[in-house]
């Protein structure tokens, strides 16, 4: 509790106690003279310590013309209930309020407080190393180039290059993930990780304003300003409200006894019920909290969204595309399978990567890569002593002498062009790209490469289907044979191949005119080269945003990790958080319209009222706090 | 421009509304958010009210709300 709160709580104690004198006086002690006024100056006197602030702000508030405020509408009840001669009454409400306002203070601060402490990234300061001195500076003070040390324990605090040390980073509050990432020098250093272990030394690549924890923050602290539908209806209708229930109040107050003759109080008494319950505030802040909580909620699991509205359409997309290569696939090539002739398995790899060794192409990495944790006792070193002549075949692939055997490898025309016969079984091994090695004019093999499906592909998509998706599309501008085949293996349900990134826009646009209405339709890039169509769609979602400024400008959504599993994850918070706030509108609006009607009636008192205000408020507040923890 | 105000010790989500709504309103602002949960303005407005843009803000914060303070963060 803050030093107000307390304050405020010792106020309100009082106000108890001396209303339980007030009470003893009026009802308990034997019948003596002047016994009514002695006790109403005691009630007074209660209702005084407890009012405190509220009838102070209700006179400024009439000064500067705020009519329907809360504790103009309050003081105005409250007094009210004095001259009806509900002393008690008067005081009591007061005391409730206070209570109310109080609880709602402490469960503000409270949610408020949890949901910042996931946004502590923010970094205070930054060790600037300088002709070996080092100096804590603030981080927008460090300029691009210079050196930073980075000490175990501390944030690191701008976007860099390590150049001396090795660690283990907590990428937690950026990505949700768990588990430490290694790093050491020559790696990318990215602002808002924990160093863990040993002390960093990094050159500075990016400006602090432009570094990956600046982004974040600046998108998370704005997602507010986007809002959702649901929050727009809710601000609109709390201008009306407040006025409307004012003005029934006072017709309650003065039609009723005017056609029924007589009994003014009662009516009196039952229009300041409406006064009590014509704060919208339990609807206003619960919503927009709700909201908050849910954007928290997802930006703990690493999944970032630019605005509230985001959540709403989130929870309406009933149809998903996809990009293929760094989105549902990790985008670097893998050796998948040796099919070798007459020789073995570790010989043909052997031949292929020492041919290729020399070569940058991806295909040709990812097989000498593939050698080497074969067999990771050869290292760099043998393959220049065995391998001589080489010569790249532009178009067809490698030539190279290898332990003076001549060595082709390539493509099919490589094989037709030196006239080397392929058997037909080993053609068509592969949806991915086959690379056919020769040895002394003599075919050798086939060599498998292929792009590797991210492990939890499979998973996201099933979970996909199962919360309700029918749609699931992949749009790829690879070719025909290897889009379909993992198309297939994910059970998605249309893939469209061989696209450029302008035909990808089209097919989208196509998509999205076959979309019923109130259905909404998500894109899933990696932000590389579809900035576009991520801008195009309902909701652009970008994976891998970790470093990628292309990713986080463009999309709506960033997935800070590289993993499709947190698209099931960021539909369940979106759902769950568009629960939570139904829930407190339902909720609020309905508890509010029953004691409105009960009051109106004579079946309810001020105490319900008061419920209907800060009670419902708190209760809201509390429900909203839930979508913090949605996973 | 843009600017960032830092307000506490508002009391009610609905006044945050209020102050919000006539900020907008403001003749050279072109957008204005406040955020209740954060307790942060975020206002954009034209460069010809920069020098007012402030005194404005506050004025409007403490019509509504008079306990509050702001402050530019």
């Amino acid at each position: 509790m803050t030093k107000k709160q307390k304050k405020m709580l010792k106020k309100i104690l009082t106000a108890a106690a001396v209303f339980a004198v007030a009470c003893i006086f009026s009802y308990l002690l034997p019948k003596f003279p002047f016994q009514q006024w002695i006790s109403l100056v005691i009630f007074l006197i209660a209702y005084i310590i407890a009012s405190g602030d509220v009838i102070r702000k209700a006179i400024l508030g009439i000064k500067n013309g705020q009519v329907f405020d809360e504790n103009f509408l309050m003081s105005l009840a409250t007094i009210g209930a004095f001259f009806v001669g509900e002393y008690p009454e008067g005081v009591l409400v007061m005391v409730l309020y206070q209570i109310g306002e109080l609880f709602q203070a402490y469960a503000v601060g409270k949610s408020r407080k949890s949901i910042s402490s996931l946004m502590q990234i923010r970094p205070d300061s930054a060790n600037l190393l300088k002709d070996g001195d080092i100096t804590e500076v603030s981080p927008e003070k460090v300029a691009v180039g210079e050196y930073i040390l980075v000490k175990p324990g501390e944030k690191i605090p701008l976007d860099g290059i390590i150049t001396d040390g090795t660690s283990s980073l907590d990428t937690a509050a950026l990505t949700g993930e768990s588990l430490p990432r290694e790093v050491t020098s020559g790696d990318f250093a990215i602002s808002g990780c924990i160093n863990l272990r040993g002390t960093l030394t990094i050159q500075v690549t990016k400006a602090f304003g432009e570094s990956t924890v600046s982004k974040i923050l600046d998108m998370v602290e704005n997602a507010s300003a986007r809002k959702a539908k649901a929050e727009n209806f809710i601000s609109k209708f709390a201008r009306y409200y407040t006025p409307v229930v004012v003005i029934l109040a006072v017709l309650l107050a003065f039609v009723p006894p005017l056609i029924l003759d007589g009994g003014f109080s009662d009516w009196i008494y039952r229009s300041l019920n409406f006064l009590v319950v014509s704060c919208p505030c339990a609807l206003v802040i619960s919503i927009p909290l709700g909201f908050f909580g849910g954007i928290g909620g997802a930006a703990k699991q690493g999944i970032l969204m630019k605005g509230s509205n985001y959540l709403e359409t989130l929870s309406d997309t009933d149809a998903f595309v996809f990009d293929k290569t760094g989105t549902l696939t990790k985008g670097n090539f893998k050796v998948t399978k040796l099919v070798p002739m007459e020789i073995s398995e570790t010989e043909l790899l052997q031949v292929t990567a020492l041919a290729e060794s020399h070569s940058s192409h991806p295909i040709a990495v990812s097989i000498v890569e593939e050698y080497k944790n074969v067999c990771s006792f050869l290292n760099d070193a043998s393959s220049t002593t065995l391998v001589s002549d080489v010569e790249e075949l532009a178009g067809f692939g490698v030539r190279a002498v290898v332990e003076e055997k001549e060595v082709f490898a390539g493509n099919l025309r490589l094989m037709k062009e030196k006239n080397i016969t392929v058997p037909e079984n080993y053609t068509e091994l592969t949806v991915g790209t086959a690379v056919y090695v020769a040895v002394n004019g003599k075919f050798a093999g086939t060599v498998c490469v292929e792009d590797e499906l991210k492990p939890d592909s499979a998973s996201a998509i099933a979970e996909l289907k199962k919360s309700g998706i029918q749609k699931l599309v992949m749009l790829t501008g690879d070719k025909k044979a290897a889009g379909e085949a993992i198309a297939n293996t994910l059970g998605l349900s249309d893939v469209h191949t061989e696209l450029l990134p302008a035909d990808k826009v089209t097919h989208l646009e196509a998509l999205l005119e076959q979309q019923s209405a109130g259905h909404s339709l998500a894109y899933v890039g990696d932000g590389i080269n579809d900035a576009p169509v991520l801008a195009r769609a309902d909701i652009g979602i970008a994976m891998g945003g970790l470093g990628s400024d292309a990713a986080i400008e463009a999309a709506d959504i960033v997935i800070m990790t590289d993993e499709p599993s947190k698209l099931p994850a960021a539909i369940r918070i979106a759902k769950g958080t568009m629960r939570i706030v139904r829930q407190n509108i339902v909720f609020a609006l309905g508890i509010k319209v029953l004691v409105l009607i009960l009051s109106a009636l004579g079946y309810s008192n001020m105490w319900w009222a008061i419920f209907a205000d800060v009670g419902v408020c708190v209760l809201a507040v509390l429900n909203s706090m839930r979508a913090l923890r949605l996973k | 421009m843009k600017k960032t105000y830092l307000i506490e010790d508002l009391c009610c989500a609905n006044c945050a509304n209020k102050i919000e709504a006539q900020i907008k309103e403001l003749d050279g602002v072109t957008s204005a958010s406040l955020n209740f949960i954060a307790q942060k303005l975020f206002v954009e407005f034209e460069n010809r009210i920069a020098d007012t843009i402030t005194a404005s803000v506050v004025k409007i914060a403490t019509k509504v709300e008079p306990d509050v303070t702001v402050e530019e963060a």
